[in-house]
């Protein structure tokens, strides 16, 4: 069976997979990294989203071993060091961006994606990276509110819809 | 999904080689290929990723002018990068699907794949532009054969798309929400000596060029100059997302506001 090494929130991780072994069974199954949320398997929802070599992309649609040597980043790493929430996370929270929480992992880590790229993103520039991010309870407002918030914009003119 | 070796080779040489044997298949993004294996449409016995392949990836001018895109280029890297050259493909690749798709799906993947809805092969055939494999080049003219199909060989790697840049473009995509592909898109070109128009999403044949409007459109470029012209709704997709009817409509619809907001 190959062996495949990558390392994860910071820590070196490796495991024998199979060809066939997606990047979510390996986090998931392997490493028992089940933040990671597998909403459809067919590269649909997001749920799925992880940082490879600090981009963002659906864990359910890469190979583990597509994955060799890399650096990934996973919502279990994302807590400050201290294990406070993270400024996103903590937005999430203060601005009710979650209700079941099992889109949650996903909107996270493709939130940060966005604000390291764009650091002050418009409304419209949030809803536009959200596009592959499905949620079926939240309707989305308070989700996009959060990550204005977590910018550090503020969000008190949209706060009224 | 049916489980494969796995092979990532550093060169087209040896990606070639270990297409060569029997059963392999060639992985670019897996946008596509992975949710097509996993309901187990694909079987390969061997996957031979592409995603190693510095010699396929990047966006870079050429000496005669055209602009060439590596095989293995990521639609965000088109996004980011095309912009100075081509702008109208760099939009386009900034609206394929979603940040992630972006992240992982490439040019070389979505033309082999030809997809009747997908966005790439519009602009390749609205730019007239030349599909380079290992073993050869192919003009966009002859390289799409209908839904899915392609001029590729088996085993054939698409290594670069090379543009000629036009003076004006744009991507005029109408979003089926729930895919998003496009329900219907049309890519409108300027050239010095004439304008092309490719039309994806509509027909049952694939991506084509409207040539009533391409010839209307080459004597006056404006949304006024094909006023009154329309595709048969004979031959058009028809589905519970639109009728063969409603994409004829749509395709002079997003003609005349492609032409409107090329620049
Ligand atoms: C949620 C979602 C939304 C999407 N939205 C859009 C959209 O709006 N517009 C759009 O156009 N597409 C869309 N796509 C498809 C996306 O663009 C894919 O990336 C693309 O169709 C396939 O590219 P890939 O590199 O992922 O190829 P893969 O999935 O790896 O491969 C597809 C096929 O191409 C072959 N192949 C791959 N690379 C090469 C190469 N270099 N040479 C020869 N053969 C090769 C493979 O063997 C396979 O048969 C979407 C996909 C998803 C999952
Ligand atoms: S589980 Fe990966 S996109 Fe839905
Ligand atoms: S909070 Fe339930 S799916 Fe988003």
């Amino acid at each position: 069976m190959p062996q495949v090494s990558m390392t994860v929130n910071g820590k070196a991780t490796s495991g024998d997979v199979e060809g066939r072994t997606l990047l979510s069974s390996y986090l998931r199954d392997h490493l028992g990294l089940t933040g990671t949320h597998v909403g459809c398997d067919t590269s649909q929802c997001g749920a799925c989203v992880v940082h490879v070599d600090g981009e963002a992309v659906k864990a359910c649609t890469i190979f583990a071993l597509e994955a060799e040597g890399a650096e990934v980043a996973t919502i279990e790493g994302q807590a400050n060091a201290d294990g406070s929430l993270n400024v996103i996370q903590q937005a999430f929270q203060d601005h009710h961006g979650l209700q079941c929480g099992f889109c949650t992992p996903g909107m996270v880590m493709s939130a940060a994606a966005l604000l390291k790229d764009n650091p002050k993103p418009s409304e419209a520039e949030v809803r536009a990276y959200l596009e592959g991010n499905i949620c079926r309870c939240t309707g989305y407002h308070n989700i996009v509110k959060a990550i204005l918030a977590a910018s550090g914009q503020d969000v008190g003119a949209i706060a009224a819809e | 999904m049916y489980n494969f070796e796995f092979e990532q080779p550093g060169t087209i040489a040896e990606a070639a080689a270990a297409l060569g044997s029997e059963d392999a298949l060639a992985l670019g993004g897996g946008q596509t290929l992975i949710p097509a294996m996993k309901q187990r449409l694909n079987a390969p016995g061997t996957l031979v990723s592409l995603s190693g392949i510095a010699e396929m990836k990047g966006v870079c001018l050429r000496d005669d002018g055209a602009l060439s895109v590596g095989g293995g280029t990521i639609h965000a890297t088109v996004a980011a990068q095309a912009g100075a050259h081509y702008p109208a493909l760099a939009a386009l690749a900034s609206h394929i699907g979603d940040p992630a798709v972006r992240n992982r799906g490439t040019i070389g993947g979505s033309l082999a794949n030809n997809d009747p809805a997908a966005c790439y092969p519009s602009a390749v055939l609205g730019s007239g532009a030349t599909v380079v494999t290992n073993t050869r080049e192919i003009a966009a003219d002859e390289f799409f054969q209908g839904m899915f199909t392609t001029a590729l060989g088996e085993g054939e790697i698409i290594v670069e798309v090379r543009f000629p840049i036009p003076e004006k473009a744009h991507y005029e995509k109408f979003v089926q929400p729930a895919s998003r592909f496009a329900l219907t898109g049309v890519f409108v070109a300027k050239y010095a000596d004439g304008v092309r128009v490719a039309v994806t999403g509509a027909s049952e044949e694939g991506v084509f060029r409207w040539s009533e409007a391409e010839a209307a459109l080459s004597g006056e470029f404006s949304a006024a100059a094909i006023e009154g012209l329309s595709v048969p709704a004979d031959g058009m997709i028809g589905d519970l997302h639109g009728t063969p009817a409603y994409r004829a409509s749509l395709v002079s619809t997003l003609t005349k506001r492609a032409v409107a907001a090329a620049h």
